[in-house]
């Protein structure tokens, strides 16, 4: 393999893994200040895809698609949070997952009954399509540079936000003990419908980048839900530094072994046989690699304890 | 507390009902129908015992289900085609070797996946629990000799010494029966030495571990005889659809499994029963009246969540109800 | 409550195929809702107006969606012989869920014919008296665009699809036409939405084409993806990541691809000209692929029906092989295993008004039957 393709395949992994963190960030957010564990996160991922898409479709601003994405994203999560979710804090994990699942239900079909079964598109902005050329002659998308950036931004925004504001602070303080800062005068109902909602936009804002690069369907969020639990797994539930971590793991993981084992194999079998062997493994890679680490650390590698 | 034992009895003779009324009118569907409820009964009796009794709450029972459901097909796929497995081993149409075969398969998947999965608990275990579901449901995608993504057919359903298991009746007694074995044992684990450590353990783990349980055995133990449980409803249910695919390893299908449970009463011993037949009822009623009917299933599942936690037989056995 | 409710759609159901003694009924499994919805809406939409247009009152439809899950087609296909007693059953677009019907329905004595999915296990030692599909072969489409590539010059092809059997097949269909190297073959996970590093391997593998077949969401993704990466070699595929209901989304990254199909809605001859126009007035939409074979699996049908009832087994299925009826695709026969023999064609994306949509280019097949034949007996 030359080294101008190793570096593309490994922007390529970072471009993923900042996609991943965008969802994880999130998920450990809501589970480390609320306790929650939120399957309908996917859902937020789809709505924001969805939002962009038709934003897009209207005023056909690819800007305004991504304002729309975080917005009704953002709004739709605090919604959920004030009618459904808001009522799970006390309730333990099963009827947390049995309800979020339930919101999966009629997200998905709710949203198949307003957009149709079609899938629908977005086009990337003019000023981010085609190739740019980067130092050492490596030719790549514009597009995926920009999501590397944005990705990075918000993971930079975050660790600020949760490291140098009173809201960061009331956050921290929630995630060491629930009880007390309720009695320091802070009002956590709204505490708590705001950090619901900045997962949300997170979220609806990771599928409203993604949309100009796949489809937009129904059930495009739940591979994702999926990975980036295996990403909270990996990194430790609740915290931010382990979700960028770990996303960035399964991400390169997952680009590499796509590439990389089928070759493997190729050393000492056939050239058919190889690809099909290595490609079965290949989608396995991650969930090894979430095996491996916990066997060594069952709390995720920047876990306290669960 | 007499009121439940009533239903134990009550709630799996309704499903025989079902099916016998339906024999004397001619109506084989219905029959399929009281068939595969008694088959996702039997796979939510299996996760009950890990969820109800040890409060371990798993969302990869699918794999479970689907290695159970491969076992057959497998088995079933080599002796429909004259091919022994590694040329070794020949394939099996016979019904009895088939769940044995699975019992085991699904039993060592599950302690494999148990054994990893309870180092850890809470949070960790369900999302640990779905992501292994999730990595055989894609190995099983990707790996070409079973079918992949196809999956496989099996042409006739397999055989059961002295019974045509073809005649829909025959094959649901099968099944009535195995389920029905299945509950009376699980009622004696659930009281035996073993079960009443188990519920200790799920009621607080430290203590438990004070007097001398050993949670991580117990619990390990619960799963692995959870998930053959489950492996063998997935066993019966290809051999419903003489057919096998990965679907039946996807984690709609952990959901579904769980939501079953959910909508009868957890840790209780025929929830499962009345949460499958309502499932399927519901199935057969929402679907005529939408095609979006996966919205009505999702609203009904968070109105039981929110407002009814102990699902059918807990409105039931709760309170005094005076009717039919 | 529950058995009575249960009793009487039992009971309805048993008088409404008792007053259509004489009638036909069709039951039709399709995929309506989910990833994929657009080919069985098409498939549906296509079958129904060749229904409308016979203006015949004695055929009975019965459509359900089985949402691309196998389990939910074959519980699907038990209550349509089990209860609903249909004599032909139709619809279902994807080779898994075909696999998991078809041999058990056809078992059970009833009619089935594909208007899509053409796994080579029934083309080959599968195959059945009563199965007939009306579309192609899965390897059809491949096999012409290995046949393409040889003409366009080509020596050194890059091929993908996902990892499952259909792409197996898919790439074993190209190299069983193609003659020139193959620079690299690439297996990708089914579902997989994002093609980053496929792409990148496309650009450093000197390929001189690039043959992938990725069916649904994945082309769209993958077409969107190449075109946006600047590689700059040019794409052929078959006709089902470049066929009208999907080509709005490709969008113009699609623009100049050449792909293979057995129909184009330009195809000169007086039925298709017929079954586009009236298409388009019914349901204000081009035609694709999927309503051309619908519509022909209707025609097909009727045909039959004109000579025999299913009852009638023997004759209807001998009406059935003599393929009596005026297709979409102008020629049409039936091979000895009862897959189609056919013209494949060579058609280009190109931009009419402000429409994308396909024109013919060429021919890359004649009469091309399938690898499979041979080995059916029936």
């Amino acid at each position: 393999m030359s080294a101008a393709l190793l570096i593309e395949q490994l922007l390529n992994g970072l471009q993923f893994g900042v996609m991943l963190f965008l969802m994880a960030a999130g998920l450990t957010l809501i589970f480390g200040v609320m306790g929650l564990i939120n399957l309908a996160h996917g859902s937020l991922y789809m709505i924001g895809a969805f939002a962009a898409a038709g934003v897009a479709g209207w005023t056909g601003s690819f800007w305004l698609a991504l304002m729309g994405a975080l917005m009704a994203a953002a709004m739709i999560g605090a919604l959920v949070e004030m009618v459904v979710i808001r009522r799970l804090y006390d309730r333990d994990h099963l009827d947390q997952v049995l309800a979020t699942f339930a919101l999966i239900l009629i997200f998905s079909e709710g949203t198949r009954f307003f957009f149709g079964s079609l899938p629908l598109y977005l086009d990337t902005p003019d000023l981010l399509s085609g190739p740019t050329m980067l130092p050492g002659g490596i030719e790549y998308s514009k597009y995926r540079l920009f999501i590397i950036a944005v990705g990075l931004a918000v993971g930079a925004g975050l660790f600020w936000l949760i490291s140098r504001t009173r809201i960061g602070i009331q956050i921290r303080a929630g995630e060491a003990d629930r009880e007390m800062i309720a009695a320091l005068g802070v009002d956590i109902r709204k505490l708590y419908t705001l950090v619901f909602a900045l997962g949300a936009a997170l979220a609806g804002l990771a599928g409203a980048m993604i949309g100009p690069i796949q489809s937009v369907e129904v059930g495009m969020g739940e591979p994702v839900l999926i990975l980036a639990f295996v990403v909270i797994v990996i990194g430790g539930i609740g915290s931010i530094k382990g979700a960028f971590i770990g996303a960035l793991l399964v991400g390169l993981t997952d680009t590499l072994g796509r590439i990389m084992l089928p070759q493997l194999f190729g050393l000492f079998m056939d050239a058919s046989s190889a690809t099909t062997v290595g490609a079965s493994l290949a989608s396995m890679t991650i969930y090894i690699l979430m095996a491996g680490i916990l066997l060594f650390k069952p709390s995720g590698l920047f876990g306290g304890q669960s | 507390m007499r009121r439940e034992t009533i239903l134990n009895l009550a709630i799996p003779g309704i499903l025989l009902a079902t099916a016998l009324i339906a024999y004397a009118m001619d109506e084989p569907y219905i029959i399929t129908l009281a068939t595969k409820a008694a088959i996702l009964a039997l796979a939510g009796v299996g996760l009950n015992i890990a969820l109800g009794l040890g409060g371990l709450v798993s969302l990869g029972h699918a794999a479970f289900f689907g290695v159970g459901g491969y076992a057959m097909g497998i088995l079933a796929f080599h002796a429909q085609n004259y091919m022994p497995i590694w040329g070794v081993i020949e394939g099996t149409k016979s019904m009895p070797i088939i769940w044995l075969v699975a019992l085991i398969a699904s039993a060592l998947t599950a302690l494999v996946i148990g054994a990893m999965s309870l180092r850890t608990t809470g949070v960790y275990f369900i999302m640990i629990t779905l992501a292994f579901g999730q990595m055989l449901f894609y190995f099983a995608i990707s790996w070409p000799t079973y079918g992949g993504e196809d999956g496989m057919s099996i042409y006739l359903r397999n055989g059961f010494p002295g019974v045509n298991t073809l005649v829909p009746l025959n094959f649901f007694l099968i099944c009535f029966v195995i389920l029905a074995v299945v509950m009376v044992l699980t009622d004696r684990l659930g009281k035996s030495a073993f079960g009443l450590a188990l519920q200790a353990t799920r009621q607080n783990a430290a203590r438990a571990e004070a007097v001398g349980l050993a949670p991580y055995r117990l619990r390990l133990v619960a799963f692995t005889i959870s998930g053959a449980v489950t492996g063998l409803a997935g066993a019966l249910f290809a051999d419903l659809n003489r057919f096998v695919s990965p679907s039946m390893l996807s984690w709609h299908m952990s959901g579904e499994i769980m939501i079953l449970i959910i909508l009868g009463g957890i840790a209780r011993l025929s929830g499962p029963v009345a949460g499958a037949m309502l499932f399927i009822a519901l199935e057969y009623v929402l679907e005529d009246l939408s095609h979006y009917w996966h919205v009505y299933l999702g609203a009904i599942l968070l109105g039981v969540v929110l407002f009814a936690r102990g699902g059918v037989i807990g409105l039931i056995a709760g309170r005094e109800v005076a009717h039919d | 409550m529950k058995l009575k409710t249960l009793a009487l759609a039992g009971l309805m159901a048993s008088t409404s195929s008792m007053a259509l003694a004489d009638g036909v009924s069709i039951g039709m499994i399709t995929t309506l809702s989910g990833g994929g919805a657009g080919l069985g809406i098409d498939v549906r939409d296509g079958f129904m107006l060749a229904i409308e247009q016979s203006g015949r009152d004695d055929i009975e439809m019965i459509i359900e969606d089985d949402e691309r899950a196998p389990d939910r087609a074959v519980q699907l296909a038990d209550r349509m012989i089990q209860s609903d007693d249909v004599d032909i059953m139709t619809g279902i677009i994807w080779s898994n869920l075909a696999m998991a019907v078809i041999p058990s329905a056809t078992a059970q004595g009833v009619f089935y014919l594909s208007p899509n999915a053409g796994p080579s296990q029934l083309a080959g030692p599968g195959c059945h008296e009563n199965y007939f599909n009306v579309a192609w072969q899965n390897d059809g489409l491949h096999e012409a665009a290995g046949a393409y590539a040889n003409t366009a010059g080509y020596g050194n092809s890059f091929i993908l699809a996902p990892n499952y059997p259909a792409g197996r097949d898919a790439l074993t269909g190209y190299q069983r036409m193609f003659e020139g190297d193959v620079a690299e073959e690439v297996y990708t996970q089914l579902g997989q939405t994002d093609y980053a590093a496929e792409i990148s391997q496309i650009r450093n593998s000197g390929a001189d084409s690039v043959y992938f077949f990725l069916p649904g969401g994945m082309g769209i993704a993958f077409v969107r993806q190449y075109a946006e990466s600047g590689v700059d070699i040019p794409l052929i595929g078959p006709a089902f990541s470049f066929d009208q209901g999907i080509l709005g989304a490709v969008g113009e990254a699609a623009l100049g691809v050449h792909n293979t199909s057995q129909w184009s809605q330009d195809l000169d001859n007086p039925t298709n000209a017929a079954f586009v126009e009236a298409f388009q007035a019914e349901y204000g939409r081009l035609p694709s692929l999927y309503a051309s074979q619908g519509f022909d699996t209707a025609n097909l049908i009727l045909s039959a029906m004109e000579v025999a009832h299913p009852d009638d087994a023997d004759a209807f299925r001998a009406a059935l092989e003599a393929a009596n009826f005026d297709s979409t695709r102008g020629d049409f026969a039936f091979g000895p295993n009862h897959h189609p023999i056919q013209d494949i064609y060579v058609r280009e994306v190109v931009m009419q008004g402000d429409v994308l949509t396909n024109v013919v280019v060429g021919t890359a097949l004649e009469d091309h039957g399938d690898a499979y034949a041979d080995q059916c007996q029936m």
